[in-house]
């Protein structure tokens, strides 16, 4: 029980009820069915994004470049539902996918091919796409999209919509990767210590490949949702939202120094961060958003710090039944 | 305490003294190419002006290499520089006058440097993440203090500050960024804490065992950019007239942009001021020569992040091309 108490991922979740229970007391609308479905809907972005940069830090890597994909991505995709208003949506899915799979080749061919640093090339390849959304738009409003192309995500099956069973899907994809396929093992491997990932062949190169590569496809999806959602791609499209993916990761628990995350701490940094976002315009104010979340941030991160020493004490004078750092929390 | 030169390996300096050649040929190659494509670009007094849009950042640059050069890293920069923006409207409003202003910004941009490097050293955590909440901190608090409003009332005297000049020529930012350069340069190449910073940047381990105090630089040095950035909020706050919450936004990763293209590794311990200052006039040259074509601000983010990537996988591939030939005459 203790160890259970002591995980992360409980403490995150107490907080959350708590956080969820003194808001509906000030304000009890917010627990209504609409008003959670919104909830719910509002975060699935968010979570398949969060979860998208998990695999980045898990290797020590970060991308930054993830929004400003998002929005090329959605602004191509808009443009074409423009000029093809009648396009099927499995069109326009494989093509967001395609885009974005493209966009995170690059990232992946000079991160892991060239060993260029992770920050520096998405901190390029972040402002190139952003400058291109602008050269190819810079915008397309709602009455120039096909009513399918915004109908979609929106659309219900079995009550809940569409872009929530994406996520869900995501969720589970992730975490079938992480937990029952070797290569997934292989991310935590070589995040928690690449010199031994090395020795133990593991091809660090095919795998941060792979990592980028996945941030890029899961962000081209997300920048079709994005637009579709909102109705308008433009220049701003998602702009600054790299940092709440990195936000939701680290107040999840997930190590920037890599080798430490799960989807679970992701997906409870999620619903914080969203939480937060969606009660505060009922309770306080919406421009207390960012002070708090920023606080949020720092406090997760001093706590860490904390439970990482201890570990790192563990690791000095071994004892029985202590997980070694690489292994990740089930 | 100042100190000779020695000398270091040869093959090193080569390296590093092609990187800064390299940015002479293509500052000069973007002067002749801005002078060909405009015939205003060749005029003393819009030379001048052109570097009003720039210096600022040079500030914050100046300082970040420092940090990178130790292995750390501000995100939280251009937030900072709207906090103390923020705090010199507020007094502004109480009718302090312009040295209260200045000596404020100074003094709040310092405090929140210190809030930095106090959570980064203290709980042994990376200033990545740290700055990463910080930045939402800050500027969070911006937004409480503001909401959508504006501070516009400064005393006159304060306008003179960003708008005035030196011989009716030299406006005063520029003249203070040559000054802080020539300072920066001279600590960080002949004395002994430039010494040392290189020495942690590259091993932070040995330079601690070698008796530096590692710990104490790093704090001080978040302490100077927080400093820096006090600086740079009064010369744009008064150049401007007017303090908004989203102030400075995007501009703590351009500054990194410009230090990176200076030929200062992410990595740390690498690199030097005399790139640091090439890169910040390449960039000011080229920001401005497309603003002479009426090029739109957006769209140079595209030839700068091409250029970060370049600058960063140009010497990889170089490198990698000779060694696949060393390995081919054996």
């Amino acid at each position: 029980m203790p160890s259970l108490l002591r995980r992360r991922e409980t403490v995150l979740a107490i907080i959350i009820a708590v956080l969820l229970i003194a808001i509906s007391l000030r304000a009890p609308v917010f627990l209504s069915a609409g008003s959670l479905d919104t909830l719910i809907t509002d975060s699935a972005i968010l979570a398949i994004m969060a979860l998208a940069q998990l695999l980045a830090l898990i290797t020590r890597g970060i991308d930054l470049s993830v929004a400003a994909n998002m929005a090329l991505t959605g602004m191509i995709t808009a443009l074409l539902s423009h000029a093809f208003p009648t396009m099927p949506i499995a069109l326009t899915l494989g093509i967001a996918l395609g885009v974005g799979l493209a966009l995170g080749a690059i990232n992946g061919v000079l991160i892991a091919w060239l060993e260029m640093p992770p920050i520096v090339v998405t901190l390029g390849t972040m402002s190139i796409y952003r400058g291109m959304v602008f050269a190819i738009g810079p915008r397309v409003d709602a009455h120039q999209l096909g009513a399918q192309f915004i109908a979609f995500p929106n659309e219900r099956l079995l009550g809940v919509t569409h872009i929530v069973w994406i996520a869900a899907l995501v969720v589970a994809a992730e975490y079938v990767f992480f937990h029952h396929l070797r290569r997934g093992r292989e991310l935590y491997a070589l995040g928690g210590n690449p010199a031994a990932a090395r020795y133990v062949g593991i091809d660090a190169a095919r795998v941060k490949l792979l990592v980028y590569l996945g941030t890029g496809l899961l962000s081209g999806l997300c920048g079709y949702l994005v637009v579709a959602r909102y109705a308008v791609a433009y220049t701003e499209t998602a702009l600054g939202f790299e940092m709440q993916t990195i936000a939701a990761c680290v107040i999840g628990g997930v190590s920037i120094a890599g080798g430490r995350g799960t989807v679970a701490g992701c997906l409870l940094g999620t619903a914080f961060l969203v939480i937060i976002f969606n009660a505060l315009p009922i309770i306080v104010s919406p421009f207390w958003q960012m002070a708090i979340s920023g606080t949020s941030i720092l406090i997760t991160v001093i706590v860490n710090s904390r439970s990482e020493r201890r570990r790192g004490k563990h690791i000095l004078a071994p004892a029985a039944g202590v997980t070694p750092r690489t292994e990740a929390p089930c | 305490m100042l100190i000779g030169k020695t000398a270091p390996r040869r093959s090193r300096w080569a390296v590093l003294k092609r990187w800064e050649i390299i940015l002479l040929v293509i500052l000069v190659a973007i002067c002749a190419a801005n002078s060909w494509a405009s015939p205003y670009f060749l005029d003393l007094h819009n030379l001048f002006d052109s570097t009003q849009s720039f210096s600022e950042k040079a500030l914050l640059a100046l300082s970040m290499s420092l940090l990178i050069i130790g292995r750390d890293i501000d995100l939280s920069v251009a937030a900072i520089v709207a906090l103390c923006s923020v705090v010199m409207g507020w007094l502004a409003s109480q009718g302090v006058g312009m040295p209260g202003l200045v000596a404020a910004s100074v003094g709040v941009g310092t405090a929140a440097g210190m809030f930095n490097g106090g959570i980064i050293v203290g709980f042994k955590v990376p200033a990545i993440v740290v700055t990463i909440g910080t930045v939402s901190l800050f500027r969070g608090i911006c937004y409480i203090v503001l909401g959508d409003g504006a501070y516009t009332e400064y005393p006159a005297d304060f306008a003179a500050l960003g708008q005035g000049y030196l011989f009716d020529l030299i406006p005063y930012e520029f003249v203070v960024m040559i000054v802080a350069a020539a300072a920066f340069t001279l600590i960080v190449h002949r004395t002994t804490i430039g010494r040392k910073l290189y020495a942690y940047g590259n091993n932070p381990d040995a330079a601690r065992y070698s008796g530096i105090k590692v710990d104490a630089y790093r704090f001080w040095l978040f302490a100077a950019n927080g400093c820096m950035a006090g600086v740079a909020a009064a010369f744009l706050t008064s150049r401007m007239g007017a303090t908004r919450p989203n102030m400075a936004l995007g501009w703590d990763l351009e500054v990194i942009a410009i230090v990176v293209l200076g030929g200062v590794s992410i990595a740390g311990g690498s690199g030097t001021m005399i790139g640091v200052i090439l890169a910040i006039f390449v960039m000011g040259m080229m920001t401005f020569g497309l603003e002479l074509i009426n090029v739109p601000g957006i769209l140079m983010s595209i030839v700068v992040g091409l250029l970060l990537i370049t600058a960063v996988a140009l010497p990889i591939v170089v490198r990698k091309i000779s060694e696949r030939r060393a390995r081919a005459r054996h």
